[in-house]
């Protein structure tokens, strides 16, 4: 039975989705029942995969599909930082259903089976073992994406839902093209053979697979935002509805994942000195160029949308430039700073969807902040006035709420003491003092921090517009299930803040494991010949 | 046949680029095809390019060198399948943006007032 806990991820939303769409769109109760029973499951699955994964001396788990041999057949691998990322999708999907019961399902067809779609999608990336199957996966989360973008309609969105679907296509024509021109070179498409055999690839050819190697790259690096091609990322974020947004922050995180597998399986230390490092130097000038320009965007961001969505730039740079490195102890530090800064920003996409919405008018529901020329001046935006609904359960005090989950997700983006962010920031930046052996880490050190400062001014200037200057704003009512997600989000956060020792110890480990591929490619490939 | 096959997937592939790059949301989307279709051909030709030869084994295997490649051929009718799926959407989008904005610019909106 255990055995089959690595397919299990993959199976379990594929069969909710396919009795959700039988169910149909009239039983929301029996839809809504299996997604809440498949996302509780999907925690407990992934909890007890890092459990096994996470035991002492233990390998990568792998399940070879149809039990044919690796190199022929398809296989599922899962290690330590897969089953992370495995848990960190279940656990962002579970906390997000109950904010997705209020408002947001009812906008638009099929919410629910495409959520578990994206799951499908995301848990079978995260394990898969080979290059084709990773495309695959993909498209099979990209399509779900493309109508959660879309979900709830309206101008705003389908013109930015275009534009996505656009950047995506082209995105995935680039991945194919890497993934035939590395078939091409090397005859196979598992990433441990790969391993196994980009060493001892001949001269003549090995130019071709660089090159097969950048152009899958370019098509991570899309969907990663990196600067400059990220500009489709903050306008799609802002304009999907907050739940879709909030569960999107993970999928850049997908592209850090690849690029963070396959830099350090294909081209690490062990890929023979024509090979090794190949394109840590683009990713990490890259990640901070990004930086640079999520930053700029983050301070002059006119909407609340728009703002959450040049933090997931943020974010996404100081993951490349840290990855860039491709040093163990910062690695560690760069999947703490993942694991929190997607919990916040999912959280402050949330908060910034029920501070705009005002529960009907759904197309032009981001909140608009006043530019820097004009202080003082109210900005009139009629739809921030909430219309009177007498059905709905209203807490008492959702400005207070409101206000302190705001001010949490600010100090948990900024990396400020005392919550996790900093925590994650500080695993992340200390490693980067101690060894200057590698050029570029100073210039990251300081524009990390210089990013966390301008997170502190640009998300204190939008708490002081939003809370503080207008006190006869009225804000929208905020239903009780609405502040469960945040308060599930930002709790453990906090929860992480006090119990830190053991996941800090576990991403250690996945990191030391990640730079020793040999353990990966041998749990593969038994008989594997490979420098350990 | 190279040559031949080289230049059809250059062609098709810069065409593409060039109406992906156009305002209309109508040329981008026959830009997409066009490199999706570059991209196919480019993927069909991984595997080398051989005349009259079998991918399938058949009942004597003899000589493996007289067969091609059966995996390229596989990939690309995965890939074919994905990519008329996500053109397929990307249509309803499209037409969707079209009904919405009442025009096809790819930003909804028009130069011209």
């Amino acid at each position: 039975m255990s055995q089959h806990l690595v397919v299990a991820p993959i199976l379990l939303p594929l069969l909710i989705a396919a009795l959700q769409l039988l169910v149909g769109e009239k039983r929301r109760r029996t839809a809504l029942a299996l997604s809440i029973a498949s996302c509780v499951a999907l925690v407990l699955l992934a909890a007890a995969l890092l459990l096994e994964v996470s035991a002492d001396g233990a390998l990568a788990a792998v399940y070879r599909i149809g039990d044919w041999p690796a190199r022929f057949g398809i296989v599922l691998v899962a290690d330590r930082l897969s089953a992370l990322m495995v848990l960190l999708t279940s656990v962002l999907a579970l906390a997000l259903l109950p904010y997705a019961l209020g408002r947001w399902q009812h906008r638009g067809g099929h919410f629910q089976p495409l959520l578990q779609f994206l799951l499908m999608g995301l848990n079978g990336a995260f394990l898969t073992g080979d290059l084709f199957n990773l495309f695959v996966f993909f498209e099979v989360l990209l399509a779900a994406s493309y109508g959660l973008a879309l979900h709830g309609s309206g101008a705003r969105r389908v013109s930015a839902g275009l534009h996505y679907i656009a950047v995506n296509l082209t995105a995935s024509m680039l991945f194919l093209l890497g993934v035939s021109l590395i078939f091409g070179v090397t005859g196979t498409l598992n990433m441990a053979a790969l391993a196994e055999l980009i060493p001892h690839v001949p001269e003549r050819t090995r130019a071709l697979l660089h090159a097969g190697a950048a152009l899958l790259g370019v098509a991570f690096l899309i969907k990663t935002a990196m600067w400059p091609l990220g500009f489709w990322l903050p306008r799609t974020y802002a304009a999907a509805a907050p739940a879709v947004a909030a569960m999107f922050a993970l999928m850049t995180k997908l592209g850090i994942y690849v690029l963070l597998r396959l830099g350090l399986l294909l081209f690490g230390a062990g890929a023979g000195p024509a090979s090794a490092h190949f394109g840590s130097a683009w990713m990490l000038w890259g990640g901070m160029a990004t930086l640079v320009a999520g930053t700029i965007g983050m301070l002059g961001a006119r909407d609340l949308g728009k703002l959450a969505g040049y933090n997931v730039v943020v974010s996404a740079g100081t993951l490349l430039g840290a990855i860039g490195l491709q040093q163990s102890a910062v690695t560690a530090g760069a999947l703490a700073y993942l694991v929190i800064s997607t919990l916040a920003i999912a959280a402050f996409f949330l908060i910034a969807g029920l501070l705009a919405s005002d529960g009907d008018d759904d197309t032009d529901d981001t909140l608009s902040l006043e530019p820097y020329e004009q202080p003082g001046e109210t900005p009139a935006n009629e739809s921030l006035y909430a219309q009177e609904d007498e059905s709905r359960v209203v807490i008492p005090a959702p400005i207070a709420m409101l206000g302190l989950s705001f001010s949490a997700c600010a100090v948990l983006l900024a990396g400020l003491p005392p919550l996790s962010g900093f925590l994650a920031k500080f695993a992340l930046l200390a490693p980067m003092l101690d060894d200057a052996a590698r050029g570029g880490a100073d210039a990251l050190f300081t524009l990390i921090v210089a990013a966390g400062f301008s997170t502190v001014i640009a998300l204190c200037r939008a708490g002081i517009q939003i809370f503080w200057v207008e006190p006869e704003r009225i804000f929208p009512k905020v239903r009780l299930v609405e502040s469960v997600s945040i308060a599930l989000l930002l709790g453990l956060c906090v929860v992480l803040t006090v119990w830190v020792e053991r996941p800090l110890h576990y991403l250690r480990d996945a990191a030391a494991q990640l730079h020793a591929p040999a353990n990966y490619i041998h749990a593969v490939l038994p008989d594997a010949r490979v420098a350990p | 046949m190279e040559l031949v096959l080289a230049a059809a997937i250059g062609i098709l592939a810069a065409s593409g680029v060039w109406l992906l790059l156009r305002p209309r949301s109508f040329q981008v989307i026959i830009g997409l095809t066009l490199i999706s279709y570059a991209v196919n051909l480019f993927i069909f030709s991984i595997g080398g390019l051989r005349t009259g030869a079998d991918p399938v084994l058949h009942e004597v295997a003899g000589n493996v060198a007289q067969y091609t490649d059966p995996l390229p051929q596989a990939l690309v009718l995965t890939a074919i399948v994905i990519g008329f799926a996500t053109t397929a959407l990307f249509l309803v989008v499209l037409l969707t943006s079209r009904g919405l904005t009442g025009n096809d610019h790819v930003d909804g909106e028009d130069g011209t007032p």
